[in-house]
């Protein structure tokens, strides 16, 4: 079946339609919107599938052959973050059952999950850079209203600075394709890759591989970009800013890597180091800044900051083994940070607050979620056998196989500190005794909030215990990446 | 023309630029408006201007002649446009929401109360 690969776009599409004809009716919605979700997961499942065993899969939209028409690529890394997007939509869809209010679900935030997750999976998909900036624009107008729906304060605060960042960098990434396009006058990604490697004038097209770098690196929210991310990350619903966390940054990554990969592949020399320098400082940062916070939700949100670094750090190795550990990488930060996230939630549902300072006691009181934090936070820690560990193990051996000292030894480093801040909010949040002024309980806590924290919290553990599997998978998709011949023979049908 | 026009580019950004740096947040989207119609400007350019030879194909032919203009870029500017529209009608909504909720448009105001 050929429009295998437009299912992860067609799917959401179809639902939100449904959704905006169903909206009132709140429990036919819900059903809707989770299974929506789900079939788009099973659709990433069966590309997953397809991909693995008959190779690259390519679609030609009406039929035009590229470099003309709208070329949809699936390749093993997209596949892999397919999966990752229907996983995390599943899950913080189930998750938003009993904690999005009423005013929320009515007003069509299923069908916005869903847009956002459309945008994200076309952003994965396209083979053509303007239909990437397409992509994006679908996926930031859905993050915008998740982000502003409710309307209150701080919200309108954090808005602000995350649209005006946002809108930037999708200028700068359309000046870049305007320039790209004006050089090679091919819009298509694998043509890209041929024009570019025929040229002479490859010192020219650094200003357009600028352009696009500065517009991934502020969506991907790498060193000097990423103030809005924690300015505004913490002002939505925590199930949205989960889903944010999981997903949003992560596409800024890809379409970097398959950027820096496939077509910007001349003067290595100027961008490896540029790109080891940033995602070390990207992690340093982070994890500094992080560490003088006391609102869970803010030093999550520079986590997500630090540990891109990491993938920064895989791309700019530029080795097999380096973008193996990036892939690896960020399929274990899109389960953990998450699962994280939602703890966070849930620890909030049972005492009114994110503030560390005011909370405690709740190892005595909740063990099971006390179990639950403690495999996603060691998880992102790097504890073996949890995921981080592999994942930074990968890393941290494809820096010192490449001989870059300096770079290993930051992201060694930072882990330990990553592993004091988790600790930070194991210490306060369920080690020691709750503070007098608070008594508020809200009851016992839905299941549906327990479910995807369980199934994440699996996931951490399954990505750690059975590491060799995902390895390999990581690496396939790595070889793929840093040999394109593959991709651009299949997408232009040679 | 292609000069002018650079320059024209040049002077939207630096004004964009200019506006995005104060407090006001009319003046933030009036920056955004001049962002992103420079970067309309700069597909139009980079895409190569011809005068008065439009993309048509004459009958009986299946390609143009040569030296047409480029009308990919138009399209591309075409479809920017529309997106860029809906980004400024949004940002337009949030500026009416944004002074509904905090009673003023001035960011640094509002970054005072809530400390």
């Amino acid at each position: 079946m050929k429009t295998l690969v437009l299912l992860p776009v067609l799917i959401p599409m179809a639902t939100i339609v449904l959704l905006l004809f169903l909206s009132g009716s709140k429990h036919l919605m819900q059903i809707l919107g989770v299974g929506g979700i789900a079939m788009q997961l099973w659709a990433a499942l069966l590309i997953f599938q397809k991909v693995m065993v008959d190779g690259i899969q390519v679609v030609q939209v009406g039929n035009w052959p590229a470099p003309f028409g709208i070329t949809f690529v699936a390749d093993i890394f997209s596949a892999i973050m397919l999966i990752m997007s229907g996983v995390v939509g599943l899950m913080i869809a189930v998750y938003s059952l009993s904690t999005i209010d009423k005013f929320r679900q009515r007003f069509s935030y299923f069908a916005l999950v869903n847009a956002l997750l459309m945008g994200v999976n076309g952003a994965f998909l396209t083979g053509d850079i303007f239909n990437l900036y397409v992509w994006f624009e679908v996926m930031i107008l859905a993050s915008f209203v998740l982000l502003t729906m409710g309307g209150s304060r701080p919200q309108m605060d954090g808005a602000i600075k995350y649209v005006t960042m946002n809108l930037i960098s999708s200028m700068l990434f359309l000046a870049g394709i305007g320039l790209l396009y004006g050089k090679a006058g091919t819009l298509n990604t694998a043509d890209l890759a041929v024009k570019i490697s025929e040229s002479k004038e490859s010192l020219l097209l650094n200003s357009s591989a600028m352009l696009f770098f500065v517009a991934f690196g502020i969506k991907a929210a790498i060193f000097p970009f990423f103030f809005w991310l924690p300015a505004s990350y913490h002002t939505p619903p925590i199930a949205v800013t989960a889903l944010f966390s999981g997903l949003l940054t992560k596409v800024g990554i890809y379409a970097m890597i398959r950027f820096f990969t496939l077509f910007f592949v001349q003067n290595q020399n100027f961008w490896h180091p540029l790109l080891l320098v940033l995602g070390g400082l990207t992690m340093v940062v982070g994890v500094l800044t992080a560490s003088s916070q006391f609102d869970m939700r803010k030093i999550l949100s520079f986590h997500i900051v630090s540990q891109i670094g990491y993938m920064l750090m895989g791309l700019g190795l530029f080795t097999v083994l380096g973008i193996a550990g990036a892939i690896f990488y960020m399929v274990h930060n899109i389960v953990t940070k998450t699962n994280t996230f939602l703890v966070a939630g849930i620890i909030n549902r049972v005492k009114g607050t994110f503030e560390l300072k005011a909370i405690g006691g709740l190892y005595k009181s909740n063990p099971l979620l006390a179990i639950l934090f403690l495999v996603s936070a060691f998880g992102l820690a790097g504890i073996p056998p949890l995921s981080g560990f592999v994942g930074k193990l990968l890393l941290i051996e494809a820096g010192f196989s490449d001989q870059n000292y300096l770079i290993t030894a930051i992201a060694i480093l930072v882990g330990l500190f990553t592993l004091f801040s988790m600790v930070k909010i194991w210490n306060e949040a369920f080690w020691k005794k709750q503070p007098q002024e608070l008594t508020t309980s809200k009851g016992t806590i839905p299941v549906s909030m327990f479910v995807p924290v369980i199934i994440l919290a699996l996931g951490t553990i399954t990505l750690g215990v059975f590491a060799e599997y995902f390895i390999d998978i990581s690496i396939r998709a790595a070889e793929q990446l840093i040999n394109p011949e593959d991709y651009i023979n299949k997408v232009l049908g040679r | 023309m292609g000069l002018i026009l650079s320059i024209l580019i040049g002077i939207l950004y630096a004004a964009g630029v200019y506006l995005f740096l104060r407090r006001s947040i009319v003046k933030l989207i009036l920056g955004i408006i001049f962002m992103s119609n420079a970067t309309n400007l700069v597909i139009f350019v980079s895409g190569g201007l011809t005068k008065a030879s439009p993309a048509f194909i004459e009958a009986g032919n299946n390609v143009p002649d040569a030296g047409i203009a480029d009308p990919l870029p138009q399209a591309l500017i075409l479809t920017a446009i529309v997106i860029g529209f809906g980004i400024i009608s949004f940002s337009l909504a949030l500026l009416y929401r944004f002074y509904k909720t905090t009673g003023t448009e001035d960011l640094d105001q509002v970054k005072e109360e809530a400390h």
